[in-house]
């Protein structure tokens, strides 16, 4: 008779379990496009690293759409590290875009500081944008040594 | 006292124009949670740049807490904190 495996053994078996966390945010695009037409360049210096911001032109100005799919990835990741009221300055989370369209997390200073503590040894990022909101997922492959 | 109300009036004036609240922000208190009023991640980094522009101050990193923007209350304590003089 055949037996369903458990979620640990979906993953590798008891004695290699895989520990995951999970993030994710939801940000309306017309809200970042106000805020960088109420705030300019300090909107965009505040929240977002230059390399962002780079990536985030397109036609002579920057996209709003892609800025608040990186917001989302921020907040998602700020979720996933369960900082609780730490604090972590949205620029410590960049967001990387790779040429082939994927996109990774880079953390830095606090930011990196809780994902150590938290025994988190990989990130992956998944970003959408469609019909005036933004989402990203973030996925954190934990050690077995971790907070969790 | 006059120079809290002054500040409490000018907080609630940002938190009006910028928080995007699903209700109207007179009739909240101010230890109200604004989060649990429906403020938004991205609708407080709106408000700490009106802030930053009505106050002539600027958040620190270390201030960048989600506690911080979380009532007018917690924000007047923050202002307090960087020593904002309210003109009078």
């Amino acid at each position: 008779m055949p037996t369903h495996p458990g979620p640990e053994s979906v993953l590798g078996g008891e004695s290699s379990a895989i520990v995951i966390r999970v993030g994710t945010d939801l940000v309306c695009v017309d809200a970042v496009r106000d805020a960088f037409e109420a705030h300019g360049s300090r909107y965009l210096t505040r929240v977002y690293t230059e390399r962002e911001v780079e990536d985030c032109r397109t036609g002579g100005t920057v996209d709003p759409e892609r800025l608040a799919a990186r917001f989302a990835a921020k907040e998602a990741t700020i979720k996933l590290l369960r900082g609780g009221n730490a604090s972590v300055p949205w620029r410590s989370i960049e967001v990387r875009r790779d040429p082939s369209g994927w996109v990774d997390l880079v953390l830095s200073g606090p930011a990196a500081t809780l994902a150590e503590t938290a025994g988190i040894r990989d990130l992956s990022l998944s970003v959408s944008h469609e019909g005036g909101f933004a989402s990203a997922v973030v996925v954190a492959e934990l050690r077995g040594d971790g907070d969790e | 006292m006059a120079m809290n109300k002054q500040m409490t009036d000018t907080i609630r004036r940002v938190l009006d124009d910028h928080a995007r609240l699903p209700v109207d922000v007179d009739t909240l208190a101010d230890d109200s949670d604004l989060y649990q009023a429906g403020m938004t991640s991205h609708a407080s980094v709106n408000v700490m740049l009106a802030l930053e522009d009505a106050f002539d101050v600027e958040f620190p990193d270390r201030l960048l807490q989600r506690s911080v923007f979380e009532s007018v209350d917690a924000i007047s304590s923050a202002l307090t904190e960087l020593e904002v003089r309210v003109a009078g």
